[in-house]
């Protein structure tokens, strides 16, 4: 979806080929997403059939790379509705760490504080590998510094969110399941619970 | 070079069962160019550790040396004058006195040292300069936003060469672009030779440390950093 809309509203600003397309949504998006040339063509063409671009070739049946794409009065107005609009998050996306807190807090034998405290440490790394390259970004390349700060804040989200995981079972610890289930065997380091 | 250096520092309020124990044998050192972060809980020993850093109380137990010398040892004269010499402070609250402008606010950590008015006047403004508010010497605190009292603060805690500076959470009362330009601001300092002690709750500043020390009920128990720029991303720089 974010590929499709990306490709319609780079084309607002006139036609381009597929080549071009890819590297202007690369260079926009500070190089963080990089595009297989093949889906960029597959999505030309199916917004070809779709009727929101039409393909110009000097010959028929031309290479895709040398067919030139323009929006339709349609293409335009799906590109403008897509900024007018706001980002849908439908479902939850699946989240390992999220996964690992919840068996780890329903089995026994879990070090579930030092669970927290290990990713929390992990995280502070990875912020700080983050503010880094931040503190490095030159003062021309604002797509990078945004993208850069998105995945400063979700990394912050996601310490603040250990942080009060920890708080919270501090003040109601966990119900672990007593019973061991078959075949589970309890890490032999693991410290005892708090 | 180590500029701060705590050994097996323990602090205790209180004695027998109502003792309190703020601090549990904790060592650290911080070096010339380092900025270290301290995280943790309320009640963890962040506050403490950096008073104690500070020469603003004493430990209990252990050993503090400010560039050599042993804070627990000296008097209060003594250490009064280590403290205006070599360790500069960064609160919260920026705590500009109010009467005096911003130069003044500046200068006053220098002429209590026995500085001439004149060579204390020069050495605040170059240090408002660095900071990048050096058009706003003659205004008054409250005349200035969070943002540029903070850098005003900054100021006063680099003025005079001073090689330890102490920040608690220093972006606290400002917004998210203030906090990160006062980031900024303690990072070049601390990339300029001091070194930077900074307590803060909030992970996005503490990530701008070489090093952040994680505190729990007044242990170190963890450690981040320093870390490198993944490779991954390095070729983004490029």
């Amino acid at each position: 979806m974010s590929v499709r809309n990306s490709l319609l509203a780079l084309l607002t600003e006139g036609p381009k080929y597929g080549w071009q397309l890819r590297t202007e949504f690369e260079e926009r998006t500070g190089k963080t997403w990089p595009l297989n040339i093949g889906q960029v063509y597959t999505t030309l063409a199916r917004l070809d059939r779709d009727g929101f671009v039409t393909a110009a070739a000097e010959v028929a049946d031309a290479d895709p790379s040398q067919r030139h794409y323009s929006l339709t009065d349609a293409g335009r107005t799906e590109a403008m509705s897509w900024f007018a609009s706001a980002v849908q998050h439908e479902s939850a996306p699946r989240d390992e760490l999220a996964i690992k807190m919840n068996l780890a807090l329903s089995l026994p034998g879990v070090d579930v504080p030092g669970l927290i405290q290990a990713q929390r440490v992990e995280s502070m790394r990875t912020l700080q590998s983050y503010t880094k390259l931040k503190a490095a970004v030159g003062p021309d390349d604002r797509a990078w510094e945004i993208t850069l700060d998105l995945l400063i804040f979700h990394t912050e989200a996601e310490i603040r969110w250990l942080d009060h995981c920890e708080q919270s079972l501090r003040l109601r610890p966990a119900r672990q399941n007593s019973s061991t289930p078959r075949g589970y065997r309890a890490p032999t380091t693991a410290k005892s619970q708090r | 070079m180590i500029v701060l250096n705590l050994t097996d520092v323990s602090r205790v309020h209180g004695r027998g069962d109502a003792a309190v124990h703020a601090l549990r044998a904790v060592s650290l050192q911080v070096e010339a160019g380092e900025l270290v972060a301290i995280m943790g809980p309320s009640g963890s020993g962040k506050s403490t550790l950096l008073h104690l850093a500070g020469g603003l109380d004493r430990p209990t137990t252990g050993s503090i040396t400010v560039d050599g010398v042993e804070l627990t040892t000296l008097g209060a004269t003594s250490l009064a004058a280590v403290r205006r010499q070599k360790v500069g402070y960064v609160f919260q609250d920026f705590n500009l006195i109010p009467a005096l402008t911003a130069i003044e606010n500046v200068m006053l950590p220098l002429e209590l040292d026995g500085r001439g008015t004149r060579a204390a006047r020069r050495a605040a403004l170059e240090a408002l300069s660095v900071v990048d508010v050096a058009d706003l010497a003659d205004r008054f605190p409250d005349d200035m936003s969070g943002g540029q009292q903070q850098r005003v603060a900054i100021a006063r805690a680099v003025v005079g060469d001073r090689s330890l500076l102490l920040a608690d959470e220093p972006t606290g009362a400002l917004d998210s672009v203030s906090g990160e330009q006062v980031m900024r601001l303690l990072r070049d300092r601390c990339d300029s030779g001091a070194a930077g002690v900074l307590v803060t709750h909030e992970a996005r500043h503490a990530a701008w440390a070489d090093r952040v020390i994680f505190l729990r009920d007044g242990t170190a128990v963890d450690q981040s950093g320093p870390v490198g720029i993944p490779a991954a991303l390095e070729s983004e720089l490029a």
